[in-house]
């Protein structure tokens, strides 16, 4: 199962794109939880590509959802032409710091990572291509 | 959607929170805590009917947790599993209350 989306990276867009993905990763039996998990990865891209790609314009962003069956294996891929930025590249936040010490932000791609099985950033053809992979 | 439920008895005070709790939202609860905060000494987020949070939810319960941490205590009651293993991913479940 393959679907696509494009839509202009604002972060009032945000519902819109988590609403296509949990349409389609419910109708693909796809766990609450997994779905919750695909979904923050999702976001903190998503939200990423709001803020940072375009600034102070506005562009579009391409969501694509895979999902392949047995195992389910969730492929989500989200495509702009924005400034290059790989946020695979961050430097980790130290969560074991005690909360006044802790910097508010920053655990976003952490997350990401931390949820997902594999995530990739490539920039071609003049766009950032950001891949999210999840076995279920 | 965020929809949060208040509850004070003088210095306690408690949120209940359901729905989500992400970019969109997060600055609703943000906005409701720096209102509420003044004079609490216990704060109370139940997280039962919560079903999903992402790092903008975490960071208002970090700046939650941080202003609490000067003027009393903060704690999180009824919190789900998948909600749960956010939290510990993030080494959240080290510097959160939770019960």
């Amino acid at each position: 199962m393959k679907s696509e989306l494009t839509i202009e990276a604002k972060t009032e867009n945000l519902n819109a794109v988590l609403a296509f993905l949990e349409e389609r990763l419910e109708k693909a039996d796809c766990p609450v939880k997994a779905q919750m998990q695909l979904a923050v990865a999702a976001e903190e891209i998503f939200v990423n590509i709001a803020h940072y790609a375009y600034a102070p314009e506005i562009g579009s962003a391409t969501v694509q959802l895979e999902v392949s069956e047995s195992p389910i294996t969730v492929t989500i891929t989200f495509t702009d032409g924005g400034r290059p930025f790989d946020p695979t590249k961050k430097v980790d936040p130290d969560v074991t710091l005690p909360a006044e010490a802790r910097d508010i932000g920053g655990l976003g791609i952490f997350m990401t990572k931390k949820l997902m099985d594999d995530v990739k950033y490539e920039y071609r053809d003049g766009k950032n291509v950001l891949t999210l992979k999840k076995q279920i | 959607m965020l929809n949060i439920t208040k509850n004070q008895n003088d210095s306690e005070l408690t949120f209940a929170l359901e729905g989500r709790l992400d970019t969109t939202t997060a600055p609703q609860l943000e906005a409701e805590l720096k209102d509420e905060l003044d004079g609490v000494t216990a704060l109370t987020l139940d997280m039962e009917k919560l079903e999903y949070i992402s790092s903008a939810g975490l960071r208002v319960l970090l700046s939650a947790q941080k202003v609490m941490m000067k003027q009393g205590e903060m704690k999180l009651v009824h919190v789900g599993e998948t909600i749960t293993e956010i939290f510990e991913v993030t080494g959240f479940s080290d510097i959160l209350t939770i019960e």
